[in-house]
């Protein structure tokens, strides 16, 4: 039995769900990791302490820079089919690359597990989280997303190095052809990593208006968020929206200012430590599992909450 | 060009979701079925690029119990011309939606496959990515921008850092994001219209496909339920349970 996990990252930095997916594979057996970019140096010195694991196996191609779907699925079909179980985040990265994986193994994803039971049964949320599907696998290889804040990250140590090696070699495809990305810059914590997320809904009312919560937010030192109904109406970007079509985030604190509470949003937060509902109609759902409620308007409550925090 | 929609019936998102009290599934008895929201988004999408000149033809399938031919139905009141109805009784996951489209996609030959990236039921976010991998097509998943050129599409895909625009040639499979576009609702006179529509039914079992679940679901159980919270009074004692109840700042 042997087990891989595909390294998340920006070509640059490893994407901190990774360490949680390492987490979740050491449960299963012989852990290997896997990086495909154009520079896998810098990600792998953050990956050689990690305890647990046997190989990096790294594969550096100008063509993994763009992270394209076909090739890596294609690469790590034609290296890896040996393995048992083959673990990725269940990031945009991961959502997009393992059923491709899955669909050219013939073979049955298993997305979003937040809790593997044992070696073959695994643990996922349906219908928005609101319930929980135990699932036997029949599969001959398991190909596994992983919800990071279901799992603690894995530990490090100083004096477990592990060895890197290359591997295999890519034919690109020529399906696909990437042109350019708008990221959204920011100097706050990522939103699905942070501690503390101040979010804002539709109440918030223009994306002017949200300068109170990120004002909020920088006392704080948290990270943003939004409601779906504040990114579409253009308040804020789309990769600061929190629920089941969007990120999941289970920070000590989250914030909810302005946003009711549907259960698609709910979805995305309501595994977080300490929730904190702010709106102004005392009926709206998400009181129904904040942690403290505060019925009062945000244009009010907000900035009194900065100017009195520390 | 000739554009696939495959749609999903759904329990209807406004549903609160109950679990049965034996645990191996949730309540269906009764229920408001839909179309998928990301569906909807997809046909919407086909009928745009109809409307645009550049589609000629959108063929709706869904694939199922009789039942599904209400959203094949809806479908075609939207604006699709016509649909196919996958008869199939057995339990179905999306590597097997993904085989039986592939054979779908083999027979009609269409030029774009349009679909939702994720059922509201099930939550997989799969079959758009297998059916891409069974095809040997290129895939733009979560797709916010769409723009049909000659022999290739421009997608704009909502990644967790932002926005990424990248070039996919065609055939391809697209699938939707929530801000691609906002669906249409059916007018009467479309919905009348829609009943005379033609649905082409095929059964599973002439397809010749292995579509035996590799996921036995064992149980499906309520989520652990959060501890009733208090509401405050004030900003100051929003902060001091913060701080000295809660502890996190
Ligand atoms: C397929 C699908 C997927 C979806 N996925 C997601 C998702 O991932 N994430 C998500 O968030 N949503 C998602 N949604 C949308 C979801 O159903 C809700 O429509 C959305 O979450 C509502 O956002 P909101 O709470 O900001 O807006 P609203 O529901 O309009 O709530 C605004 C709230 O602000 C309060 N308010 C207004 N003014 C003030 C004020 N001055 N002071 C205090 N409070 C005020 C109001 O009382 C109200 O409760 C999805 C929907 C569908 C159909």
């Amino acid at each position: 039995m042997k087990t891989l996990v595909v390294v998340d990252h920006n070509n640059n930095k490893l994407e901190k769900s990774t360490l949680n997916t390492i987490k979740a594979a050491i449960k299963l057996e012989n852990v290997d990791l896997l990086v495909l970019s154009d520079s896998c140096k810098d990600i792998c010195n953050e990956l050689i302490h990690i305890k647990s694991i046997n190989n990096i196996f790294i594969n550096e191609n100008v063509a993994f820079k763009n992270q394209l779907a076909e090739d890596s699925a294609n690469f790590i079909a034609k290296n890896f089919k040996d393995y048992t179980n083959i673990l990725f985040s269940n990031t945009s990265n991961g959502k997009n690359v393992a059923p491709r994986l899955a669909g050219l193994l013939d073979t049955m994803i298993i997305p979003d597990v937040i809790e593997i039971v044992d070696k073959q049964t695994f643990k996922r949320p349906i219908y928005a989280g609101n319930a929980i599907a135990t699932c036997k696998s029949k599969n001959k290889i398991n190909i596994i997303t992983i919800r990071s804040t279901a799992f603690e990250e894995a530990e490090t140590s100083d004096d477990n190095v592990i060895e890197i090696k290359e591997i295999g070699s890519l034919t690109t495809n020529n399906l696909t052809k990437y042109l350019n990305s708008e990221l959204t810059k920011s100097e706050r914590p990522e939103l699905t990593s942070a501690d503390i997320v101040v979010s804002g809904g539709r109440g918030l009312g223009s994306a002017e208006n949200f300068q109170i919560l990120e004002k909020l937010a920088d006392k704080l030192g948290a990270a943003m968020g939004a409601s779906r109904a504040a990114v579409d109406a253009g308040y804020v970007p789309n990769d600061w929206q929190v629920g089941q079509t969007g990120k999941i985030v289970a920070p000590n604190l989250y914030i909810a200012v302005g946003i009711s509470g549907a259960i698609q949003h709910l979805a995305g937060m309501k595994d977080s430590k300490v929730i904190i509902g702010i709106n102004k109609d005392e009926e709206a759902p998400i009181f129904s599992i904040s942690d403290y409620g505060l019925a009062e308007d945000l244009f009010k409550a907000v900035p009194e909450m900065e100017s009195k925090l520390n | 060009m000739k554009i696939l929609v495959p749609v999903k019936r759904v329990i209807d998102y406004n549903v609160k979701v109950r679990v049965k009290k034996d645990e191996t599934d949730v309540e269906l008895d009764n229920v408001k079925m839909s179309m998928n929201p990301f569906d909807e988004i997809a046909v919407e999408e086909a009928l745009r690029s109809k409307e645009k000149g550049v589609a000629s033809e959108i063929i709706a399938v869904s694939i199922g119990l009789p039942e599904v031919q209400e959203t094949i139905r809806n479908a075609l009141a939207m604006g699709a011309d016509s649909g196919i109805f996958v008869n199939c009784t057995s339990k179905l996951e999306p590597l097997s939606v993904a085989k039986i489209l592939t054979s779908i996609c083999n027979k009609i030959k269409p030029d774009l496959v349009i679909m939702g990236k994720q059922a509201i039921d099930d939550d997989m976010n799969a079959t758009g990515q297998m059916l891409s991998a069974m095809l040997s097509w290129g895939q733009a998943t979560f797709a916010s921008k769409l723009e049909i050129q000659d022999k290739k599409i421009k997608v704009g895909r909502e990644i967790d850092g932002g926005i990424e625009n990248i070039e996919v040639n065609l055939p391809a499979i697209v699938t939707t994001d929530l801000r691609l576009n906002e669906p249409r609702y059916a007018s009467l006179p479309n919905i009348m219209k829609a009943k005379r529509k033609p649905i082409d039914e095929i059964k599973v079992e002439d397809l010749n496909i292995d579509i035996e679940p590799r996921l036995e679901i064992l149980k499906v159980e309520e989520p652990k339920s959060r501890e009733a919270g208090i509401m405050v009074k004030s900003v100051d004692e929003m902060i001091e349970k913060l701080k000295n109840e809660a502890k996190v700042i």
